[in-house]
């Protein structure tokens, strides 16, 4: 600690050294937290079902998106990236998901939401296997921490059908 | 900066900002802002950089008393009282000529 140089030097790195220690510590804070997220999604209507020329099957979806993700947020939560996912079960894959609509959550007082909303991406099968189809929505959600690591979850909803005829 | 004051620059640096990062946490964490706690922290480590990084004269309070030139020729080489009269400072005295 002799010169200005050193006692720069020392209090620099002391003080990167215990922000890292708090940085730490709040990212362990984030376990403190219980989460209990809920979802719900009525398909509204069926806008149209079509084959396309190359013979994928594309469906044109009505949602009615109602979720409370408040308590994914902490106050070491950055943003929370969630997206609604079909998953269906074909032949050939044990698992298909297509992304159907997805959002950017800011902040806590934006993560109680209700949205009606067509798919915001093309609801493609890669063949023509959607008639009739039993399907899943499922809400991923993927927490981004401003420290630590990210986490994703997710709510499974069944029951969904799709129609047995194009239209 | 004299000895004294060294070893007190460095437990004031330690001391302040340990304290202000307890003291930023606990504020962040209590009204649940991540960028309180960062704001509160940046400004204690600059009032500590500013308490400590400077030669300020609270540290020289403790001058080094050398031997008079006169005194040093009249004992060629240093005697073993002379060098326990600073031996307190053994931890960093490999630095004595320097200051």
């Amino acid at each position: 600690m002799h010169s200005f140089g050193y006692r720069a030097n020392a209090v620099l790195t002391f003080a990167v050294t215990i922000l890292a220690v708090i940085c730490t510590i709040a990212s362990i804070s984030d376990n403190f937290n219980s989460a209990s997220p809920t979802a719900e999604v009525q398909v509204s209507n069926i806008n149209w079902f079509q084959k396309q020329p190359n013979g994928d099957d594309v469906v044109g979806l009505t949602l009615n998106i109602s979720a409370d993700l408040q308590s994914l947020f902490t106050w070491n939560t950055k943003q929370v990236f969630v997206f609604l996912a079909a998953e269906y079960e074909t032949q050939q894959n044990s698992l298909n998901q297509v992304s159907l609509w997805d959002g950017i959550i800011p902040a806590k007082e934006h993560a109680k939401f209700v949205i009606q909303t067509t798919n915001k991406y093309h609801f493609t099968d890669q063949g023509s296997n959607l008639r009739g189809k039993e399907f899943n929505l499922t809400l991923h959600w993927h927490v981004m921490p401003k420290t630590g690591k990210m986490s994703a979850d997710k709510i499974v909803m069944t029951g969904y059908r799709l129609p047995d005829r194009y239209r | 900066m004299d000895w004294q004051g060294q070893k007190l620059a460095e437990q004031l640096m330690q001391i302040l900002l340990v304290g202000f990062a307890v003291i930023a946490f606990g504020i962040g964490y209590t009204i649940g802002s991540f960028q309180m706690m960062l704001l509160i922290y940046a400004g204690g480590v600059l009032l500590t950089t500013l308490i400590t990084v400077p030669n300020w004269p609270f540290f020289n309070r403790h001058p080094l008393k050398w031997l008079d030139p006169i005194e040093a020729e009249r004992h060629p080489k240093p005697q073993p009282s002379v060098v326990t009269a600073t031996s307190k400072k053994t931890k960093t005295s490999s630095k004595s000529h320097q200051k």
